[in-house]
């Protein structure tokens, strides 16, 4: 098998497994008992809350809480704040957000909030004229992802804090970074972002667990009521197995991202522009800008997405698409819609996300499979004119 | 992951008849490239019978699969047979879809209808049969990002039997993008069970042989799960004469079981003007 999703989920480190088995067995101590048996679970608990500061490069291990996964991070970030500041009713977020951000704000534009949505260029570029243009008094909250999880896009975070924080200082700034840990560093506080969020399972750390970084100076209520773990703001006794596997993968990817940014980097390249070769209706849906190193979204005109996705999984490749019919919702996928890619390629297109376990010999597979794939399925399409009009263009 | 069928798998990697024919007799076409998914149907036709078919099509595994099993079904069949081809013989054949996937049989069965309607002797049989509800009415798009017609989405509410706005979306896509036409799909639902009731098609026979069988199959095996059962004694117009049996004869929820749930089955599935009597002896 040759795993090419990684931006949907990462396999779990063999070292992060081996981290957390002694939590699993001998130390299942509650690390807020009181006897010398719970020492080491609650010790635990606290290095791994060091180590994920420094992940962050927060100012202090109070500003990290941690939770059940990302979508978890950015629910208690978002509502957190906007409860301590009801008399604000604005919020900022773009139109190419995660669901799990946008479903979120859907929500509480039905409960009487006003959101703004910033759009995007055809590059996948964030419009940072409007978004200056909207931020006001009543601006509560700005949220803005790191990176896009579909093209690998990357948005200028410390600039937009920048923009938001020199119109009106009392704004807060959710970021949310699912899609960065483990891919380029972090820095929280360069960024100038008062909240952050991410989730274990992008950087090979199990699902089930994330964390999210609010700074000092700013104040959310919590989501979870209920005990005073995670000082009161957020409820549940501490997922011990898990926080300490998620700090251990938190090492990991710090210790790999100069693998990422060059050699992870180099396959990525090295995929994207043999697809783009030899396959003449294949198109990069994303401009030459700043993306992550592992991510490329090509789109394949006239075919669909789905169908390209079921042939890969046949020859035991794993990847991703945009296309409806994959989803089992019946639109195609709103960032790249958000990108005005032309809806000849919109459902044809394929998202390959690497990751440190990918091999170079895995990459010249695909390499090598992926214009036979596509000459097949082009047979099928009835655009037969389109295509060979196409394919005169390219050459 | 979709949950596809043997035959799915088999019909989107080893697609048969794809192509086109040249000067084919009838050339069918649904759905569109910006709504995702289209095909192309071309059809020999000779001495009214479908000699060859072939198909192209842009669309997920189940889009292929529905027009590859379509193009093997048709092929040696006289026009007669392929006009009675629902949306739900297409989806049959390969086993089932995902509920989802719905609308992919509803193209194959559109471009077929389209060909056919394409074809120089064709008169379209819906028109005889139906000439007053395939007013111009029909014609009306109801949901305008995927260009669905009220006709399309009452011919799929009739030969699939649909009942919510959800099923609707599956099996036609319409109300799947912004979702504002999501209430005229439902009055158009509405519309049509209460036409469907208050026409009551069924001859005296049929409504015998219908009501019987639904005692037989449905009603009696729940009674016969508390011990008791029932047996149908006489229908006199809306008025059907049962006699209860076992533990149901006697019990005191008798009255219940026959208004509650056996007069509200027969209600619900063959006439709301049925009326449930108990007879003894």
């Amino acid at each position: 098998m040759i795993y090419l999703d990684n931006n949907a989920t990462t396999k779990v480190d063999p070292k992060v497994l081996e981290a957390m088995l002694p939590y699993f067995k001998e130390e299942y101590a509650n690390p807020s008992s009181i006897y010398d048996f719970a020492k080491h679970s609650n010790h635990a608990v606290k290095e791994a809350r060091g180590v994920m500061k420094d992940f962050f490069n927060a100012e202090n291990e109070k500003e990290i809480i941690f939770t059940s996964c990302g979508s978890e991070s950015a629910n208690t970030a978002i509502r957190g704040v906007l409860n301590m500041n009801r008399n604000k009713r604005h919020i900022i977020t773009t139109k190419v957000e995660h669901p799990c951000v946008l479903n979120l704000y859907g929500a509480l534009e039905k409960e009487g909030y006003k959101v703004d949505y910033i759009g995007v260029n055809s590059n996948g570029e964030l419009d940072l004229a409007q978004l200056e243009e909207t931020v006001n008094d009543d601006t509560a909250l700005v949220s803005v992802m790191y990176a896009n999880n579909e093209t690998g896009v990357v948005f200028p975070i410390e600039k937009i804090s920048q923009i938001i924080k020199s119109k009106n200082k009392e704004t807060k700034f959710y970021v949310d970074a699912v899609q960065v840990t483990g891919k380029l560093k972090i820095d929280v506080q360069k960024l100038g972002v008062d909240m952050m969020g991410i989730s274990g399972h992008k950087f090979h750390a199990p699902k089930g667990i994330g964390a999210l970084y609010v700074n000092s100076k700013t104040l959310i209520t919590p989501l979870i009521i209920g005990g005073h773990q995670e000082r009161g703001k957020r409820a549940g006794t501490e997922n011990v197995p898990y926080i300490v596997g998620m700090a251990k993968a938190a090492e990991l990817a710090t210790d790999s991202l100069k693998y990422e940014a060059t050699e992870i980097k180099r396959l990525r390249d090295k995929l994207e522009s043999n697809i783009l070769k030899n396959v003449f209706n294949a198109r990069l849906n994303a401009g030459i800008v700043n993306r992550v190193p592992n991510t490329t979204n090509i789109g394949f005109e006239y075919i669909e997405g789905e169908l390209i996705l079921l042939h890969l999984s046949d020859l035991g490749i794993c990847a991703s698409s945009g296309s409806a019919c994959t989803s089992g919702s019946l639109e195609p996928s709103h960032v790249l819609r958000a990108m005005n890619v032309p809806f000849t390629a919109i459902h044809g297109s394929i998202r390959f996300s690497l990751s440190k376990f990918t091999t170079e010999k895995e990459i010249d597979y695909v390499c090598e499979k992926m214009p036979s794939i596509i000459e097949k399925l082009t047979n099928i399409s009835p655009y037969q004119d389109e295509l060979e009009a196409l394919k005169r263009l390219k050459h | 992951m979709w949950d596809y069928s043997e035959k799915v798998i088999d019909h989107y990697r080893n697609p048969r008849n794809v192509g086109k024919i040249d000067n084919a007799d009838a050339i069918g076409e649904a759905g569109s490239l910006a709504c995702g998914d289209s095909l192309k149907i071309y059809l020999k036709i000779k001495d009214g019978i479908v000699t060859d078919a072939k198909f192209q099509t842009f669309g997920c595994g189940s889009a292929v699969a529905s027009s590859s099993i379509l193009t093997e079904m048709i092929i040696g069949k006289s026009v007669e047979e392929v006009k009675k081809i629902t949306n739900k013989d297409i989806a049959d054949e390969l086993g089932g879809l995902p509920p989802e996937k719905m609308h992919c049989s509803v193209m194959g069965y559109e471009a077929l209808e389209d060909a056919l309607k394409n074809y120089d002797d064709y008169t379209d049989l819906d028109d005889l049969r139906n000439e007053q509800a395939n007013n111009e009415k029909k014609e009306k798009i109801v949901c305008t990002c995927f260009n669905v017609t009220e006709n399309m989405i009452w011919d799929a509410i009739k030969v699939n039997g649909l009942k919510t706005v959800e099923e609707v979306t599956n099996y036609t896509k319409a109300g799947g993008a912004c979702g504002r036409c999501k209430s005229a799909i439902q009055d158009i639902i509405d519309t049509y069970y209460k036409k469907e009731l208050s026409e009551n098609t069924l001859s005296p026979a049929q409504k015998i042989i219908k009501i019987n069988n639904i005692i037989e199959n449905q009603i009696s095996p729940e009674l016969r799960k508390d011990g008791g059962d029932i047996t149908l004694v006489d229908i006199r117009d809306n008025k059907v004469l049962v006699k209860l049996r076992g533990r149901c004869s006697g019990c005191k929820n008798s009255h219940m079981t026959l208004k509650v749930f056996v007069e509200t089955t027969l209600r619900d599935t063959v006439d709301k003007k049925i009326e449930v009597i108990e007879v003894q002896n």
